[in-house]
């Protein structure tokens, strides 16, 4: 975007050192971790070379945890304790996870998420994803030969605001500085973009191990702009798996199965799949703990038969998709495939037949995904110039609505709304000397609530008693960059704040995650004093960098009194990040913010300006 | 308070220069994006959401007919009345009639490709009602006059979304 170069003379921004970001794919069944290094993108290995990370974790009597491959061969063996496809159960209820009758774990249906009993005590899904998010973190420091300043996690287009929030804290757990969370297919879609300098319309198809997206992107020189996203969060590659393990059941005509024969089943059935995408015909054979031998022959047409409506829900989803862009299949110019499932021969053929083209297939599926998060880490750490970074525009995968009367969900922002985005609605009192009011959001699409997915329910506090009628309360629900929902709410005519309490119906409260952290800090033998400290200096070296690098640019727009008050802040800020009052520290840090508020209003008016002066002189 | 026109440095008419929007659109995202925030301080990050969100909806409104014309209609004072007029012309409440019937028609046979021709006669008839807003707007300044067509078109809108539901169930 060169127009973007128009600025004022003087301002050139501060230089600063490089910071080391990384961009994480959590995935259903392998995770990866990627970082930019001189200027090229790439997948960090573990010490064996091994890019992928597959995602399952196995807890000890002991409090050891293993994660990853060495999990992954004790799955037959210790199927409790150990937790594959954790992602499947992130921010959900027992009764939201498909097959859990088949999977072999302890569960406990928690208020909120279903956790998982193991040896190691209780287990949400948010802690285990944390875990292998850990050996992520540490492979990239390792690796880099530093600290990471921050990192972008991707979760699936489609998952709702419960099931990114519970990522987004899983990163949190981890010790990472959650810089995004970011969409997988927008993250393929920025990989192969940039890859291909490509321009115009795309569909990417992203058929992972737990999870289906489709988005449709407008690619155009520095912007990637997506119109319409849909999918399934409950469908993936892991469903293919349990296809043909029940086909296996039925044709060796098993009696239920142990948690171990079901997971060793299970395994063979997914080595069977994968044998087959370049095989016409996959043994499958499984030595079952009564001594049974199953031994049977899987081939190709079989296994696309029993899977063929598997492949057909894949094609709602995509007709959904067009019909919100208002386009057709003519116009889109090119069909991006990620995800291992994609390399399913009828997946493709499917996709060729549907879009009436070849699927692009030249990008590593399982990679991409991590290269394209990489690639926007390294742009929200700020760590390329304006003018060669490029913008990314995100939208809201499903409708939010508020429960009105009779059960109905008003919506209140729409599906493939552009995000960052807010709705303000505004209520009133209907009994004298009301205090206090209480709402649910959900989201979904349908009319109504019962089957919308409940998201939270909030109660109003601190209302001025008034007479009925005469309070004004304007509630606001403001849907951020990473698409999570954060409610506010004012009484308009006094003018007070008044507080809302926000329970999440799925997902965890903040006293939970409380809790989780000091586990973690207690196993870990880590000091909580210590790494809130360590959190408080990074935070507050951030903002007095930032404030410089503002001040450097547009230190005219600000009144001596007003200067002087930032440089007072920054200095006692500066005075006491060295020592160790972590509290203080953090008050410093607040100052600050609160004295550059306005400044920072001031900034962004002028950049709007900017943007259009730069037009005019554009299209002179 | 500043028109969503102001804000991308548009005239305020209801024929749009799309392009010209997007550009604008575009230009200012770069500025203020919380993308290019992540990592500055609390307030600017703050400040960033703020505007990225007024961008957003101001483009939202201008990019589609009805909303477009609504705003129009409120910079002039004049109030669509979307909730509360519901009085319209018995021959376009007849053929509001006939459509839904067609719409139950094509759900009841499943029949995508009822749909699909419904969907086209509906596409035709939207244009038109855009045209007529146009001249009433753009040419003849006559707002009071626009508020009508406008809730026609908002109308077909509803129709428009019912169909793509319909579609839905049909798969």
């Amino acid at each position: 975007m060169a127009l973007l170069q128009i600025a004022e003379p003087g301002m050139s921004p501060a230089p600063h050192e490089h910071r080391l970001a990384v961009g994480i794919d959590l995935g259903t069944t392998n995770s990866l971790v990627a970082t930019v290094r001189s200027g090229m993108a790439v997948v960090l290995a573990d010490s064996l070379g091994r890019p992928l990370l597959p995602s399952v974790v196995r807890y000890h009597a002991g409090g050891k945890v293993e994660v990853g491959y060495a999990a992954q061969a004790k799955q037959a063996i210790d199927p409790k304790n150990t937790i594959a496809s954790a992602k499947r159960f992130m921010g959900r209820g027992l009764k939201d996870v498909a097959h859990s009758e088949s999977a072999p774990y302890d569960f406990v249906d928690a208020p909120g998420m279903v956790q998982v009993r193991t040896v190691a005590g209780t287990k949400s899904p948010v802690e285990v994803s944390s875990e292998i998010l850990k050996v992520l973190r540490e492979r990239a420091e390792l690796s880099l030969q530093g600290n990471i300043s921050g990192a972008v996690i991707t979760v699936p287009a489609y998952f709702d605001d419960a099931q990114r929030q519970a990522t987004k804290d899983a990163g949190k757990l981890a010790g990472l500085n959650v810089l995004r969370l970011l969409n997988e297919p927008t993250a393929a879609a920025i990989a192969y973009g940039l890859e291909n300098a490509s321009e115009g319309t795309y569909a990417v198809y992203d058929l992972g191990g737990g999870t289906f997206d489709l988005s449709i992107l407008k690619l155009s020189r520095g912007v990637f702009e997506v119109v319409a996203t849909s999918g399934d969060s409950m469908l993936g590659g892991d469903d293919f798996d349990q296809r043909v393990f029940c086909w296996a059941v039925e044709q060796a005509k098993l009696p239920p199965l142990g948690a171990r024969d079901m997971r060793l089943l299970q395994m063979k059935a997914r080595e069977a799949k994968e044998y087959l995408t370049f095989h016409g015909e996959a043994p499958l054979t499984a030595k079952l703990s009564s001594g049974e031998l199953v031994d049977l022959s899987l081939d190709t047409e079989t296994f696309c038969s029993i899977t063929q409506t598997l492949v057909n829900k894949t094609l709602v989803p995509v007709r959904k998709a067009l019909r919100d862009a208002g386009l057709t299949v003519e116009d889109i110019k090119g069909v991006v495939m990620v995800g291992g499932a994609t390399r399913m021969p009828q997946v493709q053929r499917a996709v060729a037949e549907f879009f009436r083209r070849d699927p692009l297939n030249n990008l590593d599926p399982d990679k991409v995904v991590a290269l394209g998060a990489a690639m926007q880490a390294n742009v929200l750490a700020g760590n390329k110039p304006q003018g060669e970074d490029w913008l990314l525009l995100d939208v809201i995968p499903l409708s939010l609505g508020v429960e009105t009367m009779g059960g109905l969900a008003e919506k209140i922002i729409a599906r493939n709304t552009t995000i960052p985005a807010a709705k303000a609605q505004e209520f009133t009192t209907f009994k004298d000397g009301q205090t206090g009011m209480s709402f649910h959001v959900v989201q979904g699409e349908r009319e109504l609530v019962s089957d919308c997915r409940s998201l939270a329910r909030f109660e109003l506090k601190g209302i001025p008693p008034m007479a009925a009628g005469a309070a004004r309360i304007r509630v606001t629900y403001q849907v951020d960059a990473d698409g999570l929902l954060h409610v506010s709410a004012r009484e308009s005519t006094s003018g007070v704040e008044a507080s809302v309490a926000v329970k999440p119906s799925y997902g965890l409260a903040d006293a939970d995650i409380e809790r989780m952290l000091r586990d973690s800090f207690e196993h870990a033998k880590e000091d909580v004093h210590a790494r809130a400290l360590a959190e408080y200096r990074v935070d507050g070296q951030r903002l007095l960098e930032a404030t410089r690098a503002a001040l450097s640019q547009d230190e005219q727009m600000l009144d001596a009194d007003e200067r002087e008050l930032i440089r007072h802040s920054m200095l006692s800020l500066e005075k006491l990040l060295p020592g160790s009052d972590h509290r203080a520290i953090k008050q410093a840090v607040d100052a600050l913010n609160r004295a550059t508020e306005e400044f920072a209003q001031r900034r962004m008016d002028a950049g709007i300006r900017r943007a259009l002066a730069g037009k005019k002189i554009g299209s002179l | 308070m500043q028109s969503h026109f102001d804000l991308f440095g548009l005239p305020p008419a209801f024929a749009l220069d799309k392009e010209a929007l997007e550009k604008a659109y575009r230009e200012i995202q770069s500025q203020v994006h919380p993308d290019r925030f992540a990592h500055a301080g609390d307030a600017e990050r703050r400040a960033s959401l703020q505007w990225t969100t007024r961008v957003n909806e101001a483009y939202r409104i201008l990019k589609d007919p009805v909303q477009r014309a609504k705003h129009i209609l409120e910079l002039h004072g004049v109030d669509v009345e979307f909730e509360t007029n519901t009085q319209m012309p018995t021959d376009f409440l007849l053929q509001q009639l006939e459509l839904r019937e067609e719409l139950e028609a094509a759900q009841q046979k499943k029949d995508a490709s009822l749909l699909d021709a419904l969907k086209k006669s509906l596409e035709g008839q939207k244009q038109l009602l855009e045209s007529e807003i146009g001249n009433a707007i753009d040419q003849k300044k006559n707002y009071a006059g626009a508020a009508g067509p406008v809730r026609k078109l908002m109308f077909l809108d509803r129709l428009d979304s019912e169909i793509d539901s319909a579609y839905e169930e049909i798969e």
